[in-house]
């Protein structure tokens, strides 16, 4: 249940203040270096104004690049465990676009199927979400193909769109309503809003239901190699993927102490799927270009009744050789 | 306090190493705590990740029965880091152990039924465990047979459990080589196994299949059992795929909607006929 | 004849299997692109953005089953092939390099030699702007030299697209990826990256053909190109040779002559 109020720049501003005495850290795109990443600030001013989309995502707040899942010291028939407490530092991420925010649901799946994983719930715990709606979009947005839009609510706690010389700001969650109750009186209720028409209006590019259905008799086809041909097999696309969650355990030791360490990998490296046996199940670019598609497209709805994708475009983006996701999406639908 | 950890794995003593090829040991290990080993319980099919603290982890099948308590073993053959680190390894020494993750044979399905297992050099391990706890239900399956080969004598695993089984009246033990890999001495079959199997010819009727090996022997073999008119339902293969979490979080052995950790390894040939050609 | 033109020509006679070159992309930017028929010829597209180093593609196995390649071949594009060829990793006749003149018209470079020539009247490789960041780093004293990197590395997310987009980088099992040792930590903390990049540097001291699209490819931006120009300047200025020169280099850091300097030994 969402309640809509106007939030003024002053407002904004108070708020980042009451976000921080309640002893949160805040994170926002910022420029820097002619680029826009997520970065901690202490107030509106230092946010980024102009961007699409910061090029790395807020999925490094619940699953960081690197995280110690435990450590261990060593003797003559002995080994002692150490099980840790994970660290999660009281976040609000600020600006990011409802592609994003829609993302941590693909990522909560994942951890949170069968078995639960504490180190990605003590963040997900300690993490508000407040999303700014999108007034501008770029050739690499897919959203509205995917289910979410420049105004979707999924995800974030409080969502913003950008409407006079302030915010609309609906508060969605519990989260949201706390953090609202840091600064109340900047929620001022507000009057009916056409919220679309505040909005970028971007066209849905394909029939994802259409495609998904379509897929598995897609599988052999010679599409999938003709167009990794130009994959360089980089991991750029998975790790700036909001909804990417594949890792690696690696083991780190000096003979007398050690741990095991999580680490962002990619389907799309070769050695990803290598037996001890020196077989490769997906032993080309193609093979492991496909199971990126279908992963996403494919076996996360058969799975999670969801897809793996928020059509945020920050793979095409970051993409060395222009993957673009949406056009071979569209290519497959079409053939 | 949050929740539990479930990457940390529990410790395992060495209690016994069996060298049982060139390359190949069994580790019987087990629990330093009490409390972890009491609680502990699993179902034949299911697998577990096993540490060499300082190198990583490796994924191996729970090779012992749930029938023995007490212990479980795994059988490995030294191929990279983690196990050249666990084959250093001696009785007394520490190792970790995650699991049973997987799902499971189910045995309790196959009462009255005849039990066939087929399988080859170092893909026995999860079948013993299978036929070990089907052998200590004796009484609720009908005929066992065994086909099992090896490139050479000195390779087959398990010397010691192969004479028992062809010494017992109630087993039918086929042993083979391939050709060039018997000895003098050998008095067992010599042919790749599914060759072997081909000779055998077993009847189909009421009859469960077990194959486990190498790409090439499930390749020969599956089509032949098909053949014999075995039900696509009724042939059972323990697959592997390379893990590294073996909770169906990192991804590794996904194929298709399955995580092999997971939904497998053990799955009918008709389930693999719904997997992606990719394993 | 205009790129177009020489590509149909190309592969209609069937003198190549496929032209490598540039097709516009997402906002308009050029990317890799294969023609594999007469009629895709007409796609291709060269001018400004067309700055990715194509040599990047000719040694991987599902470009190599295509056949004989032709090649868009910007300067870049040359040193390339020829420190590939020096490095017994392709042969002349493997390739065939298509330069374009101020007019935009095709020049065949069939032969190292020809390719040679024609580099030889090639300016300088290194950028102004990175001839800047270069020597605004050697102006740097060691300690502020090494907090940049630090900061710029930290950010390093081992998605190893610098590795995936470098020409001399084809190495099937790359260092990185060994385990038995475990020569370099694969998790993107810093020592894990620091010991990349370095590494990565020293493997291409004498090799790096300075195209820099290792630092653009990087999608969080760090000018990893630096550290290989550095390396490669410095072989330059110790050994007194350039990758890229020829298609008969021999390896700076593996040959030895008699009158290599020595005065480092005291």
């Amino acid at each position: 249940m969402a309640d809509t109020y106007q939030l003024s720049s002053a407002s904004l501003d108070a708020l980042f203040t009451a976000i921080q005495g309640d002893g949160r850290r805040i994170l926002a795109p910022t420029d820097r270096d002619g680029r826009t990443e997520l970065n901690p600030v202490r107030n509106p001013g230092e946010v980024a104004r102009d961007y699409i989309q910061t090029t790395m995502s807020a999925k490094a707040a619940v699953f960081p690049k690197v995280e110690q899942l435990l450590s261990y010291t060593l003797a003559k028939g002995q080994v002692d465990l150490v099980d840790p407490e994970p660290q999660a530092v009281p976040t609000v991420v600020f600006g990011i676009r409802p592609c994003e925010a829609g993302g941590f649901a693909a990522l909560d799946a994942v951890f949170n199927w069968d078995t639960r994983d504490k180190f990605f719930n003590a963040r997900l715990d300690q993490l508000a979400v407040i999303a700014v709606g999108c007034t501008r979009r770029d050739e690499a947005c897919f959203c509205t193909s995917v289910g979410g839009g420049p105004g979707s609510v999924k995800g974030s706690d409080i969502l913003l769109t950008p409407w006079s010389e302030g915010f609309l700001a609906e508060v969605l969650t519990d989260k949201g309503r706390a953090l609202q109750a840091l600064a109340p009186k900047g929620f001022i209720p507000a009057p009916a809003v056409d919220k679309a028409a505040l909005l970028v209006d971007v066209p849905a590019a394909f029939d994802q239901p259409a495609l998904t259905a379509k897929l598995p008799a897609l599988f052999d086809a010679e599409l999938w190699g003709n167009q990794a041909l130009r994959c360089i097999g980089c991991g750029a696309c998975a790790f700036v993927c909001p909804t990417c969650v594949c890792f690696d355990l690696q083991e780190e030791a000096d003979g007398q102490s050690g741990r095991r360490l999580r680490s962002w990998d990619s389907c799309g490296h070769s050695l990803f799927t290598l037996h001890a046996s020196g077989h490769n199940p997906r032993a080309n670019q193609g093979a492991r270009w496909r199971q990126r598609v279908y992963h996403k497209f494919s076996y996360y709805p058969d799975r999670y009744g969801m897809l793996g994708c928020v059509g945020c475009g920050k793979c095409t983006r970051a993409c060395p050789v222009d993957m673009n996701l949406q056009e071979h999406l569209l290519e497959a639908a079409r053939s | 306090m949050s929740e539990a950890n479930i990457y940390l794995p529990h410790l395992m003593r060495i209690a016994a190493i069996t060298e049982e090829a060139p390359g190949v040991r069994t580790f019987r290990l087990e629990f330093v705590d009490a409390a972890a080993a009491e609680a502990f319980a699993f179902r034949t099919g299911q697998f577990g990740l096993y540490s060499a603290f300082g190198d990583g982890e490796s994924t191996f099948c729970i090779a012992s029965s749930p029938t023995r308590k007490g212990y479980i073993e795994c059988t490995f053959r030294e191929v990279g880091r983690v196990t050249a680190g666990l084959a250093d390894k001696e009785v007394g020494d520490i190792v970790g152990f995650r699991g049973p993750y997987g799902n499971v044979f189910p045995i309790d399905q196959w009462q009255g039924k005849n039990l066939l297992f087929i399988t080859g050099g170092i893909a026995l391990p999860p079948l013993r465990s299978v036929i070990w706890n089907c052998l200590d239900l004796r009484d609720q399956f009908k005929d066992i047979t065994i086909v099992y080969g090896a490139r050479s004598v000195n390779d087959l695993v398990y010397k010691a459990e192969l004479k028992e089984w062809e010494q017992r009246p109630d087993v039918n033990l086929v042993c083979t080589v391939d050709p060039g890999g018997e000895t003098p001495e050998w008095t067992g079959k010599v042919g790749f196994v599914p060759l072997i199997v081909e000779q055998l010819a077993p009847s189909p009727d009421n009859t469960i299949a077990l194959v486990c090996g190498p790409p090439i022997l499930i390749k020969l073999t599956m089509p032949l059992l098909r053949k014999l008119g075995f039900g696509a339902e009724s042939i059972f293969t323990t697959l592997e795929n390379r893990m590294k979490c073996g909770v169906g979080k990192c991804g590794r052995c996904n194929t298709g909607k399955s995580y092999v950790c997971k939904d497998g390894p053990v799955y009918t040939l008709e389930q693999l006929g719904q997997l992606p050609a990719e394993y | 004849m205009d790129l177009n033109e020489k590509a149909k020509q190309l592969l209609e006679a069937g003198t190549v299997q496929a032209v490598l070159g540039f097709e516009p992309g997402t906002h308009g930017a050029p990317r890799p692109a294969f023609a594999r028929g007469a009629d895709q010829a007409a796609r291709l597209v060269s001018g400004p953005g067309c700055d990715q180093n194509l040599a990047s593609y000719v040694t991987r196995a599902p470009v190599k089953r295509l056949g004989k390649l032709a090649v868009l071949a910007t300067p870049k594009v040359l040193r390339a092939l020829l420190q590939l060829m020096a490095e017994r990793q392709i042969q002349e006749q493997d390739v065939l390099p298509l330069a374009l003149d101020a007019a935009g018209q095709v020049v065949e470079l069939a032969t190292a030699q020809a390719m040679e020539e024609h580099l030889a009247l090639e300016p300088d490789p290194v950028s102004t702007q990175d001839r800047e960041l270069l020597d605004r780093l050697g102006r740097m004293t060691r300690a502020e030299r090494w907090a940049f990197w630090q900061g710029e590395l930290s950010r390093c997310v081992k998605c190893y697209a610098c590795r995936s987009s470098c020409p001399m980088c084809y190495c099937e099992h790359c260092t990185m990826d060994c385990n038995r040792p475990q020569w370099v930590p694969v998790p993107s903390h810093a020592l894990g990256n620091l010991e990349y990049h370095m590494v990565r540097s020293m493997h291409l001291a004498g090799r790096c053909v300075q195209c820099g699209d290792c630092g653009s490819a990087c999608p969080v931006g760090i000018p990893v190109h630096l550290l290989t120009f550095n390396a490669e300047q410095t072989v330059h200025a110790q050994f007194g040779q350039r990758a890229g020169a020829s298609a008969k280099l021999d390896y700076a850091l593996s040959t030895f002559r008699p009158d290599d300097k020595e005065n480092f030994i005291r």
